[in-house]
C-alpha cells in the first residue's frame, strides 16, 4: 500500500491541490484544517486543565481541612459524582441539558461548555490527588505550623500544600497527559478538535490512512511534549533531601 | 422534564441490547487485555532486548492516543486486513483488547515488580523451570496483589464502551440516546443514562474499596 501525502494539499472544498500546501485567502487546505484543528485541541486541554487544577486543588484542600465533617462531605460527593458519570455523558449534558434548564447557557459557546465538562470531570480525580499528597505529610507537619502560631489559612499555603504539590506531580503528569487525550471526546457536540478532523477529513477525502498517521503523530508529540515539561518543572521545583521520586515524570 | 416515557418497555427495547453489549465488551476486553497484558509485561521483564523494545513501543504508543483515535484505526484497517468489512461491534470488540492490554500490562507488571526477589530465587532453588515459577509462584501473588487496580480498571474500561459511539456501534449510552431520540425526550434520556452509569460505577467502586480493605488486612 502506498501513501499519498498529498491529500493535505487539496483544498477542503473542491479537492484540487493548492500551490505550497497551505491555503490563502478563502481557500483553505487540508493542511490548514489539521494545525486548527490541533490548535483547538490544545486549547480546549490547556483550559480545562485550568478550571481541573483551581478546582480540584480547592476540593481536594477542602477535604482535609480539620472540624469540618460537612465541608468534608461535599467534597467527597463532588468527586464521587464527576468521577463516576461517563465523560461521554457529562459532555452531552453540558452541552443538551443544561442550556434548558438554565437559559444563560442558551448562546455560551460549545468549546466553553466542553472545557468546563473535561474540566470538572478532571478536577474530581485531581481533587483525589491533591487529598492523598495532603494525606501523605507527616502529621507533624500541621502540628508545627500550628505550634508556629500560623492560622488554619497559613500552615496550608506555607506548609502543607507547597509539599503535598510536589509529592503530587507525577500523578500531575499523567492527569495533564490524560485531559489532552480526554479532550478528543469534544468531538462528541462537533468541536472542531483532532479527532474530528480525523474522521471528517478521513470520510471526505477517503484517505484514512495518511489523515490517521498525521493525528496520531501529533498526539503522540503533545503527550510527550507534555511529559518532559512535566519533568522539567519537577526537576526545578525539587527541594534537595525531600520528595525522593527521582524519575522523570510519571508515565 | 418528562420522565415518564421511560416505561419497562422501552428499556427492554432499546436500552437492554446495549446494557448487554457494554457488558459483554467489558468482560471480553478486561480477560483479553488481563492475558495480553500480562504478556506485554512479561516481555517488558524478559530482559530480552528483541522483546523488551517492541512491547515497550506497543505499550508507550497505545497510551499516549486517545482511545477514540485507536478506534477509527482498527475500524479503517481491520478490514482492510481481513479483506471484507467486519462490523462495527467486532471491531470494538478488537480494538478494547489490543488497547486495554497496553493498560492492563502496565498494572501486571508493578505486580509482577512488587513480589520479592526472594520467591523468584526461592522458586529457582526448587528447581522450577521459568514457566512454572511464573505459573506457581510469582503470577498467582501478582494478581492478588494487584487485584483492587485490576478492577479499577475495569470499571474504567467500562466508562470507556461509551466511546464506541464514534463508529456508531450499539452500546449501552447509544441505547438511551436512540431512546431519548425516538421518543422525543433526549434531555431525560441523557440525565437517566447519567444515573443509570452512575449508579453502576459507584457500586462497583464501593466493591473495590471494600476488596481493598480486606486484601489489605490479610497482607
Amino acid at each position: 500500500m502506498s501513501l499519498d501525502w498529498g491529500v493535505f494539499c487539496l483544498d477542503t472544498i473542491d479537492k484540487e491541490a493548492v500551490k505550497g500546501c497551505f491555503g490563502s485567502g478563502q481557500t483553505q487546505t487540508y493542511l490548514d484544517w489539521l494545525l486548527q484543528a490541533w490548535g483547538q485541541t490544545v486549547v480546549v486541554s490547556a483550559l480545562s486543565l485550568t478550571v481541573a487544577l483551581v478546582l480540584g486543588s480547592i476540593i481536594g484542600t477542602l477535604r482535609t481541612l480539620p472540624g469540618n465533617p460537612v465541608i468534608a462531605r461535599a467534597g467527597n460527593v463532588w468527586v464521587e459524582l464527576f468521577r463516576n458519570i461517563l465523560l461521554l455523558v457529562q459532555i452531552f449534558l453540558w452541552y443538551h441539558v443544561l442550556p434548558v434548564l438554565i437559559p444563560i447557557f442558551v448562546d455560551t459557546p460549545k468549546l466553553v461548555l466542553v472545557v468546563f465538562g473535561l474540566g470538572l470531570f478532571t478536577s474530581a480525580r485531581i481533587a483525589e490527588q491533591v487529598r492523598a499528597g495532603i494525606q501523605a505529610l507527616p502529621r507533624g507537619q500541621r502540628y508545627a505550623g500550628m505550634a508556629l502560631g500560623f492560622t488554619t489559612f497559613q500552615y496550608y499555603r506555607y506548609v502543607l500544600l507547597p509539599m503535598a504539590f510536589r509529592i503530587i506531580i507525577p500523578p500531575l503528569t499523567s492527569e495533564s497527559m490524560n485531559i489532552f487525550k480526554n479532550s478528543s471526546v469534544a468531538f462528541a457536540v462537533s468541536v472542531t478538535e483532532l479527532t474530528f478532523f480525523a474522521q471528517q477529513a478521513g470520510e471526505e477525502t477517503s484517505k484514512g490512512v495518511e489523515i490517521y498517521m498525521a493525528v496520531t503523530a501529533l498526539y503522540i508529540v503533545s503527550a510527550f511534549t507534555i511529559n518532559r515539561v512535566m519533568a522539567v518543572i519537577e526537576k526545578r521545583l525539587r527541594i534537595p533531601g525531600f520528595v525522593v521520586n527521582t524519575g522523570g515524570g510519571g508515565h | 422534564m418528562d420522565f415518564s416515557f421511560f416505561t419497562l418497555e422501552v428499556f427492554q427495547g432499546f436500552v437492554l441490547h446495549g446494557l448487554y453489549f457494554s457488558l459483554a465488551l467489558t468482560a471480553v476486553a478486561t480477560l483479553g487485555g488481563i492475558f495480553f497484558g500480562t504478556l506485554l509485561a512479561l516481555m517488558r521483564l524478559s530482559g530480552l532486548k528483541l522483546l523488551v523494545l517492541p512491547a515497550t513501543i506497543y505499550v508507550n504508543g497505545m497510551r499516549s492516543i486517545p482511545l477514540l483515535m485507536v478506534l477509527l484505526w482498527f475500524f479503517l484497517l481491520v478490514p482492510m486486513i481481513v479483506g471484507r468489512p467486519i462490523g462495527a461491534e467486532a471491531s470494538a470488540v478488537i480494538t478494547f483488547v489490543a488497547f486495554e492490554a497496553a493498560y492492563f500490562s502496565e498494572i501486571m507488571r508493578a505486580g509482577i515488580q512488587s513480589i520479592p526477589r526472594g520467591q523468584v530465587f526461592a522458586g529457582q532453588a526448587l528447581g522450577m523451570s521459568y514457566g512454572q515459577n511464573m505459573r506457581l509462584v510469582i503470577l498467582p501473588q501478582a494478581f492478588r496483589n494487584m487485584l483492587p487496580i485490576l478492577l479499577t480498571q475495569t470499571i474504567i474500561l467500562f466508562q470507556d464502551t461509551s466511546l464506541v459511539y464514534i463508529i456508531t456501534a450499539n452500546d449501552l449510552l447509544h441505547g438511551f440516546s436512540t431512546a431519548g431520540a425516538n421518543l422525543s425526550h433526549p434531555r431525560e434520556a441523557y440525565i437517566l443514562a447519567a444515573l443509570f452509569y452512575f449508579v453502576i460505577c459507584y457500586t462497583l467502586s464501593w466493591i473495590v474499596k471494600r476488596l481493598q480493605l480486606k486484601i489489605a488486612i490479610i497482607r
